[in-house]
């Protein structure tokens, strides 16, 4: 007699799951609330996300000492899904509030484009969480996909348009080597489990096969994409001019520490016993990508421009931290991205103040005497930029410290060390050029007009603290940032 | 005053005085420098005690505090004074204060954020000075690049923001490796003793082999080298100077170079002994050519500011030729040179702002007879600039003259070379003096010059004490600063005897001091 299948309910831990589903919640109330039409400059949209995102960092807090894995293993409650879900909700509402008045003064302020929010928040916050490739893959698609939209909301303008094609192609081309990769893995291993995956490998010798090793080559090169590391940073410079620029401080700060996250699960739980294999091709990747980055934003005029370059440089220096490897590896690179999002976010909420309408100033000439015809402003940039540089005192400099530290610790000296630290000289020189555009030009023409407005003060106001606090006071985040890694290995 | 942070509240009271001046009202910015000089008063009266409470004598180092900054790396934020940097403190507390009442009436625009800024450069200099543990050392070191290149860039002259620039990559460029070899060493440091930490006295106890020594020193004599500077990274200092508003140009030189110096004293050389030992013959030959080719490039200078940046480099070349010679009479002249360069050069550089505030020009070709005008200026020019070559009597005598002696008791060859820049500075320095002050006068906008006003006799007044003091009488300063120098040679040797031991027994000495982890790779 055929035994029929009774269906079984998995157990399921709800709380470890709160953010997951308040985020696909208010995703889906903020659509549903479409059919109630919207008051012309309302607020709704905003509102609606911030509370959701408050209440997905509220649930993941309330659980943050337990350690769960559900789905059989597919997606994982522990220290790192904590930090990175905590983290997702801090970049999900900075951007949510330098995009309040922003949205609304370049006209993208439909509620689409806070559920897209909110759904990108929630593909990273899957990805942090993903025990598995298969659930990786999903939330790293999420991410994109919503990404992609938000990228071209500015619909209107053609500089928009090509910025969300060029990411949307090559964002495909990237899923597919990541899917091809995830497909040879499982063929080789027979699992796509991450630990699975590592205790197969761990003590077989089908680790040198060349499956495994072009398996792990496609995955690393779908994720070195997500991040923007050389040489898969084409599609950056020209995402991050043309998408409005709320968005792109999102993405800055939110992509990248996603892509880290899993990176960071699948090098240590997957292919720990392949380190041999991929610390060399990281550490080339990295001193590469570092000095591209660096180069290049040597050039730029376009402030979002040298942005997206000087975000591709630390992604080179995220890479150090993951070579490093080890606790200390992987604390630095959780403390660096919690760094780099408050600094970089703090910059681009800067940017969103700035200009009236959608006109909004460009060139790093257009910040030309604002420096002292707005204090603030001058202030949280020239902050920002000296945190980028990785001058004490602030966050960024810890977090050069603690990297390069990591890596100094592993032996790294010579030569990824040394390029490193130089290629935070050569990034002090660009960082320099908007001092020296705030303080020491006087302006040319009609002054850069700033669109002060409460959400976005509260935004500047947060990330300056903590750019500042975690420069003077790391000791909190460093600790948090160890613990998160804990449980990983 | 044990239980007060004394030393905390040096450094961070002209930090909150430069907030609390920055945040002033748009109406009160003629008000700035005068709360600002208010400050910079009140804490040079607070170091005062400096002079008379660090005991000379007293082993290890004074006034300490130590609170726990960041406990799971093992940085601390540790403060504390010896001789050595006492005096440079005081040092500070004196040049900021005189070089702000000169600034006095340079600065008109934007005054609040110009005073705030030299507040926090001085905050940033004291802590630096004080600062007993690497990480933050480092921190002070170059967070302290960020108000100097703000006064470059924003009230510098022509081509301030190149000049502004330059300054800080450069500085830059040199720091970060020394921060790579802090935290090798700080890694190196956690294996040898199972305790992290980033404290001085740690390093202080950590034996390293000969060979090893080398990259650490080459690192850390980089950074300094570059601060000091040495020939040849020395090409930021004269665009630096001459760039630089009065107020700026004055702190550079009179503090900021010392820094490097301060730094060969208090890190380099005691840390690695053994890579020092090795290369002091190659640096003192770089100091003598510092000092012949700075000396050499000044004689043609047709601008005073640029005249008196090479006559830096000439005489930073002295301070390092001291050090090299690795002996007390180098040590003492090098630290007494360091003093006296501070007084006359910062001095110089204030003279020359005087006479550009008159004349808006600072090229020694527009000046001559300066004396018939304003003979009180070309007096105290006079003095100055024969303390800037070193006659008997005034302070520059005394720090040469030890350098030379300790230089020619170390190897003769670099005293010769090196007495040949006391001669090159009585030819640049006397025969711009007869330029710009003796003869007819030459230009007609010379004779409506003012001479100097009661503000600026003010500033002078002290500044010829000093000069004459530490000239006529130099054992005040040399009983304070000798105990600690000794101190840094004593254990410069101590522990170049003990790595040459380590290196003999490496196994033995590390394996018994480190049980657990002797089978950690490095």
């Amino acid at each position: 007699m055929n035994v029929v299948p009774q269906p079984q309910f998995l157990p399921v831990d709800w709380w470890a799951l709160g953010a997951v589903i308040a985020l696909t919640a208010g995703a889906i109330v903020l659509l549903l609330l479409e059919f109630v039409p919207p008051r012309p400059r309302g607020n709704r949209g905003a509102i609606v996300g911030l509370l959701t995102l408050a209440a997905a960092g509220w649930a993941v807090w309330q659980v943050r000492d337990s350690k769960r894995a559900l789905f059989e293993g597919m997606f994982v409650h522990d220290g790192l899904t904590v930090f990175f879900t905590l983290l997702f909700c801090a970049i999900g509402a900075v951007s949510v509030l330098m995009s309040w008045d922003y949205a609304k003064r370049t006209r993208i302020g439909q509620p689409e484009y806070y559920a897209l929010l909110l759904t990108s928040v929630l593909g990273m916050v899957v990805m942090a969480a993903s025990n598995d490739l298969i659930t990786i893959f999903l939330g790293l698609e999420l991410m994109s996909l919503s990404l992609y939209v938000m990228v071209g909301f500015r619909r209107h303008q053609l500089e928009s348009n090509e910025a969300a094609l060029k990411y949307f192609l090559l964002g495909a081309f990237a899923s597919g080597f990541l899917l091809y990769g995830i497909a040879l893995l499982y063929g080789a291993t027979g699992s796509t489990n991450l630990q699975r995956i590592g205790e197969f490998l761990g003590d077989s010798p089908i680790a040198r096969n060349p499956l495994v090793l072009v398996g792990g080559l496609l995955v690393l090169t779908g994720f070195l994409f997500k991040v923007a590391a050389v040489p898969f940073h084409m599609w950056t410079p020209d995402a991050y001019q043309g998408a409005p620029t709320s968005v792109t401080g999102f993405m800055a700060a939110g992509a990248k520490a996603a892509g880290f996250a899993a990176l960071l699960r699948i090098l240590l739980r997957a292919l720990p016993s392949l380190s041999d294999e991929w610390q060399p091709l990281l550490a080339v990747v990295a001193m590469v990508t570092m000095t591209v980055g660096n180069v290049t934003a040597l050039l730029q005029n376009n402030l979002k421009r040298m942005l997206a370059y000087s975000s591709i440089a630390h992604a080179g220096y995220l890479l150090v931290a993951l070579v490093a490897g080890g606790p200390d590896g992987s604390a630095a690179a959780v403390f660096y991205l919690a760094a780099y999002s408050a600094m970089n976010l703090g910059a681009f909420a800067l940017l969103t103040l700035l200009g009236r309408g959608s006109d909004e100033p460009v060139l790093v000439s257009d910040l030309a005497g604002l420096g002292f015809r707005q204090p603030v402003v001058g202030f949280a940039f020239t902050l920002f930029m000296i945190s980028l540089g990785g001058i004490p005192p602030t966050a960024g400099f810890i977090g050069k410290v603690l990297v390069f530290g990591a890596a100094v610790k592993a032996g790294f000296v010579w030569p990824l060390v040394v390029v490193g630290v130089l290629n935070s000289v050569i990034s002090v020189y660009y960082y320099l050029r908007v001092t020296v555009a705030l303080y020491m030009r006087a302006p040319e023409g009609e002054p850069v007009p700033v669109s002060w407005n409460a959400p976005a003060l509260v935004a500047l106001g947060i990330t300056v603290v903590a750019t500042l606090w975690w420069g003077l006071q790391s000791q909190a985040l460093w600790l948090a940032a160890r613990q998160s890694v804990l449980g990983l290995l | 005053m044990s239980g007060f942070p004394y030393l905390s509240f040096l450094v961070f009271f002209p930090l909150a005085a430069g907030v609390l001046v920055a945040l002033l009202p748009r109406s009160a910015e003629r008000s700035a420098r005068l709360w600002a000089t208010v400050a910079a008063g009140f804490e040079l009266v607070v170091s005062l005690p400096l002079w008379w409470r660090v005991i000379p004598g007293a082993p290890g180092f004074q006034f300490e505090e130590q609170v726990d900054w960041l406990p799971a790396l093992g940085a601390s934020y540790h403060l504390g004074v010896d001789g050595v940097s006492a005096l440079l403190a005081l040092l500070t507390t004196i040049v900021t204060l005189l070089a702000m009442l000169g600034a006095w009436n340079q600065v008109e625009q934007r005054s609040r954020e110009f005073f705030a800024l030299v507040l926090a450069l001085e905050a940033g200099m004291l802590g630096t000075f004080f600062s007993l543990d690497l990480l933050v050392f480092y921190v002070f070191w170059e967070a302290m690049l960020i108000p100097m290149y703000l006064l470059i860039g924003v009230w510098g002259g022509q081509r301030r923001v190149y000049a502004a620039v330059k300054f800080f990559l450069y500085t830059m460029a040199g720091s970060v490796l020394m921060l790579v070899a802090i935290l090798s060493l700080y890694h190196v440091q956690r294996q040898y003793s199972g305790v992290a930490s980033f404290d001085l006295s740690a390093f202080y106890s950590l034996p390293l082999k000969p060979q090893e020594q080398l990259w650490y020193f080459l690192a850390f004599a980089f950074a300094f080298a570059i601060k000091v500077p040495m020939w040849p990274v020395h090409t930021w200092l004269p665009d630096a100077h001459v760039e630089a508003p009065t107020a700026g140009s004055v702190i550079l030189a009179a503090v900021l170079l010392k820094m490097g110096a301060y730094g060969f004293i208090r890190f380099a050389m005691p840390m690695f002994p053994n890579a020092l030992l090795a290369c002091a013959p190659w640096l003192a030959w770089i100091a003598v050519v510092g000092i012949v080719y700075g000396a050499v490039v000044a004689m043609v200078q047709p601008d005073l500011k640029k005249l008196v940046a090479y006559s830096s480099v000439s005489h930073m070349g002295f301070c390092m030729l001291g050090l090299m010679a690795m002996n007390p009479q180098g040590f003492a002249g090098s630290m007494m040179t360091m003093l006296s360069h501070g007084v006359s050069t910062g001095a110089l550089f204030l003279l020359v702002g005087v006479i550009y505030e008159r004349r808006h020009t600072r090229a020694i070709a527009d000046f001559g007879g300066l004396w018939t005008v304003v003979p009180v200026f070309s007096s105290v020019f006079l003095v100055v600039t024969l303390s800037s070559i070193g006659l008997p009597g005034t302070n520059g005598f005394v720090g040469e003259f030890l350098v030379l002696l300790g230089a020619f008791r170390a190897h003769v060859p670099w005293a010769v070379v090196a007495a040949t820049g006391v001669i090159l500075s009585a030819c640049y320095m006397l025969w711009m003096f007869q330029r710009v002050v003796f003869g007819p006068v030459t230009h007609e906008e010379t004779r409506g010059l003012v001479d100097l006003g009661l503000r600026e006799r003010l500033v002078f007044a002290p500044i010829l004490l000093l000069i004459f003091w530490m000239g006529v009488a130099p054992q005040p300063f040399l009983d304070r600063m000798q105990p600690a120098l000794d101190r840094s040679l004593e254990l410069t040797r101590t522990r170049a005897r003990q790595a040459a031991v380590v290196a003999a027994e490496p196994s033995a000495l590390r394996a018994a001091a480190m049980p657990d982890s002797a089978g950690v790779p490095r």
